[in-house]
């Protein structure tokens, strides 16, 4: 069954002359519980993707099915119990003048939670932070426990999708490895199922089971991770991004 | 020792315990950078030095600011009793120039209170909303910025009556454009960058993410803008005053007093210089603290 | 041996804070022959502190010190301002990290290349722009002169990054140091800038210092190694060697990059061992 149907989406910018085509009739589907990667070079579209899935990129067509429902231009509030967004910078993705305890008792608020005061105290300890940090301002934190904190948020409505965009790629490597490794294990505790999008193969290669390649706006490629191991792939321009990351 | 040192300790902590204990920390520490800068500790010491004399004027007062003594009209400086001498209905300048201070507060706080907050309302939603509210918002803003201000006060006044409250709103209505300037071009920014992406994700509303999430980061400008207007405002309310159509004699407003001493300013000219010289330190106080709150509320200063 | 271009004697970066004297580089030394010299680190190891610093462009309240830099013989530790600006650029050039906010968005790209030329030399206007004309082909930029028109917005970042080396390259510096020239961009065109510099390293017998954070990318493009940490050198190796290095933090990061030849259920985690920041620097001199 799958949880996420995307067909023939279009997304553009901009109105008449100065309208930008940034995704052209994409397709995939991503099965529940899967981890789904999106592959591309900068200006080819995989973000746009994922900011039409959410709601912010207005301008669409085609189709995109969440959970069997259509969406249309407005998301319902329920649609965002469903689908959550880590952004890129974890750097720009908090408010700077609010504390992680406001951030995340926030969110639980907008989404109806009761006992906000355990719940903020739980999703730290799930994303491996814990207590003490729960009182500091972004600038207090660090790179990794920026993105941990955004995580968190994303966490706080219990959705079943989470959309990752590039969410390692402002790290360093060595926190690139423990964010990663969150993720895996939050993905196993509780079923979640991942968009990821990522410029780097090895980082999709690592998350996902199955990749789209994009170039300028359009997928040129699904392929699998075996096949993308055995360096099987069969598009040109997959095989020259092979070939430049290994 | 060890007690102030544990003090210093819990407030510049890295881990706070409470919401309360991050406040007061945060608050603690732009303090701290405030402090470190000389010229703004000056302005701010000025500008209490202001409020305690406004506030402790009968006691401060060497004289009645509306006693008459024409026998002794137009006294110089130094003169026994009079210290800055007396004007030309021989009342006692520095008297008047401690109540005025009075007045003068008044009508900053007052402007302080009203402009600002019309400008932020007014940019914000014009910034976040955008499409034709913000058209039509811009509009009447740019309307407002075109009249030169002390025209357009006159005219407000004109129409309103004189009198310092009729002054404190005319001037409010010449001096919120800017801020809806500011808070708009700040807007435009904040609301395309991820943090707001992020709390729309969560199924905020767009009043809830201009008072909460935008506003916070607009009032830091503003402030600074504000204060650093205020030499501006006081000038107005001075030149209204000037003009006869700020404070009503015998009320005495710095604006108003320099008014009063033109008509001698070149056999007495400490009549006029002694209100000017109060008006001078008050603004450049107003500037120098602008300028260090500059430095401890720009967000982007905030590391 | 080759020669030594650049001599740095126990570096160190002190920034006065308001809990104290904090160290960004502390107590590196190395030489710089006509290679590529490599340095690595995470974010807040120092490697663009000291790439700064070189070039004494640390900003008060900041403080370097030094046994000494030296230039061919020359302590730059000891130049004045004015004479300090006439090797930077000069003798000593460096790229940034991203090109957009190193060019001037409303001057053309020629206008800034020939300034950039002219600041130099007292060359005419026509020589400086063929001498533009001529280190835009060096980057193998095609239609020189069409970008010579053009405004840096309407380059792609691999343009830019091109342009800003081209621009570094004119004045014909011994030194260049690369300050994470190719990190934002794409791979397929990080392979291009990269091997335009290789390029002139070797035809110009240049010495190249390239800062990054990327381990692989060093390993495959630079002659030698430093791996900072903590502001200090904590190994050094051939490049070539790198991925048989010994101290567990250099270890540590290589182990935790996912590797698409080798999947694993869970990427290694750094474990920081204090002791790493305390050991005193490891020279890179030779």
């Amino acid at each position: 069954m799958s949880i996420l149907d995307v067909s023939d989406l279009n997304v553009w910018f901009g109105k008449h002359r100065d309208r930008v085509d940034a995704v052209k009739g994409a397709t995939f589907s991503v099965a529940k519980g899967e981890s789904f990667g999106l592959v591309g070079e900068s200006g080819s579209g995989k973000s746009t993707i994922l900011r039409a899935i959410t709601g912010l990129a207005p301008d669409w067509s085609g189709s995109i099915v969440v959970e069997g429902q259509q969406l249309t231009k407005k998301r319902p509030k329920a649609f965002f119990k469903t689908v959550q967004m880590v952004f890129q910078d974890p750097y720009a993705s908090l408010h700077p003048r609010h504390s992680v305890d406001q951030v995340l008792g926030e969110t639980l608020h907008l989404h109806g939670f009761k006992e906000i005061d355990s719940r903020v105290v739980k999703l730290l300890d799930d994303v491996g932070l814990g207590q003490k940090f729960r009182f500091r301002y972004p600038h207090q934190l660090s790179g990794g426990q920026r993105q941990r904190v955004a995580i968190a948020r994303a966490l706080a409505p219990e959705p079943d999708l989470l959309l990752l965009d590039e969410p390692t790629s402002a790290l360093d490597v060595s926190v690139q490895a423990e964010i990663l490794n969150l993720l895996a294990d939050l993905r196993r505790d509780r079923g979640l199922t991942y968009v990821m999008v990522s410029h780097d193969l090895s980082v999709v290669g690592h998350m996902c089971d199955r990749l789209a390649v994009m170039k300028d706006g359009e997928i040129v490629e699904i392929l699998d991770v075996a096949a993308l191991r055995a360096m099987k792939a069969t598009h040109p321009y997959s095989k020259h991004l092979l070939e430049a990351s290994v | 020792m060890a007690d102030t040192q544990t003090w210093r300790q819990w407030l510049l902590t890295e881990t706070p315990t409470s919401r309360r204990h991050a406040k007061i920390s945060a608050i603690y520490q732009g303090w701290l950078s405030f402090r470190s800068n000389t010229m703004a500790m000056i302005g701010l010491g000025i500008l209490v030095l202001l409020v305690f004399v406004a506030f402790a004027a009968p006691l401060l007062a060497p004289h009645d600011p509306f006693v008459q003594d024409l026998g002794n009209r137009l006294a110089p400086l130094g003169t026994d009793g009079h210290i800055f001498g007396t004007d030309s209905l021989g009342r006692d300048i520095l008297s008047r120039l401690i109540y005025g201070a009075r007045i003068t507060l008044y009508i900053v706080a007052l402007v302080a209170l009203i402009a600002p907050v019309a400008g932020l309302l007014v940019g914000t939603v014009s910034g976040y909303v955008g499409g034709w509210v913000d058209t039509i918002l811009m509009r009447i803003t740019d309307i407002f910025l075109a009249f030169p201000r002390l025209v357009l006060a006159l005219a407000f006044v004109a129409a309103l009556g004189a009198g310092i409250e009729n002054a404190v709103l005319a001037i409010s209505l010449t001096a919120w454009p800017p801020y809806a300037r500011i808070a708009r071009a700040e807007t435009l920014t904040i609301r395309s960058s991820d943090y707001i992406s992020a709390i729309k994700l969560q199924g905020a509303g767009p009043l809830r993410i201009i008072t909460k999430h935008i506003w916070p980061l607009c009032i830091s400008s503003l402030i600074v803008r504000v204060t650093l207007d205020m030499a501006g405002i006081i000038l107005a309310a001075a030149g209204l005053g000037f003009l006869g159509l700020g404070a009503q004699p015998p009320s005495p407003e710095w604006g108003a007093m320099i008014s009063e001493g033109r008509r001698f300013i070149l056999d007495y000219w400490w009549v006029a210089t002694m209100p000017g010289l109060a008006i001078f330190t008050v603004s450049l106080a107003f500037n120098l603290l602008g300028d260090g709150l500059r430095d401890v509320l720009d967000p982007k200063a905030g590391e | 041996m080759m020669s030594t271009l650049l001599d740095v004697q126990n570096l160190w970066v002190k920034f006065p804070t308001r809990n104290g004297v904090f160290d960004a580089v502390r107590g590196v030394s190395f030489t710089l022959g006509r290679e590529r010299l490599g340095i690595v680190g995470e974010s807040g190891s120092g490697k663009s502190m000291t790439g700064r610093a070189i070039l004494r462009l640390i900003r008060p309240p900041g403080i370097v010190e030094a046994d000494q830099i030296s230039l061919e013989g020359v302590d730059l530790m000891n130049l004045s301002e004015k004479d300090m600006r006439a090797v930077r650029g000069q003798r000593i050039s460096m790229v940034m990290q991203d090109p957009k906010f190193s060019l001037n968005p409303v001057m053309t790209i020629g206008d800034q290349i020939i300034e950039a030329y002219r600041l130099h030399s007292s060359a005419s206007k026509s020589e400086a722009y063929n001498k533009s004309l001529e280190m835009l082909e060096a980057v193998s930029i095609r239609d020189a002169e069409r970008v010579m028109r053009a405004y840096p917005h309407e380059m792609s970042g691999g343009m830019g990054q091109r342009i800003m080396i081209a621009m570094m390259l004119i004045p014909n510096p011994e030194i260049l140091i690369a300050d994470e020239p190719t990190s934002a961009l794409d791979v397929s065109v990080q392979r291009q800038v990269l091997d335009i510099m290789d390029k002139l390293v070797k035809e110009r017998g240049m010495g190249l210092i390239f800062i990054s954070h990327d381990l692989n990318l060093v390993a495959d493009f630079c002659d030698r190694v430093l791996i900072m940490y903590a502001g200090r050198v904590v190994e050094v190796c051939d490049a070539n060697k790198l991925h048989e290095a010994k101290h567990p933090y250099t270890r540590g990061l290589l182990n935790s990059l996912p590797r698409l030849d080798a999947p694993r259920d869970r990427l290694e985690v750094l474990e920081r061992d204090p002791e790493w920041s305390e050991a005193p620097s490891v020279s890179g001199r030779i």
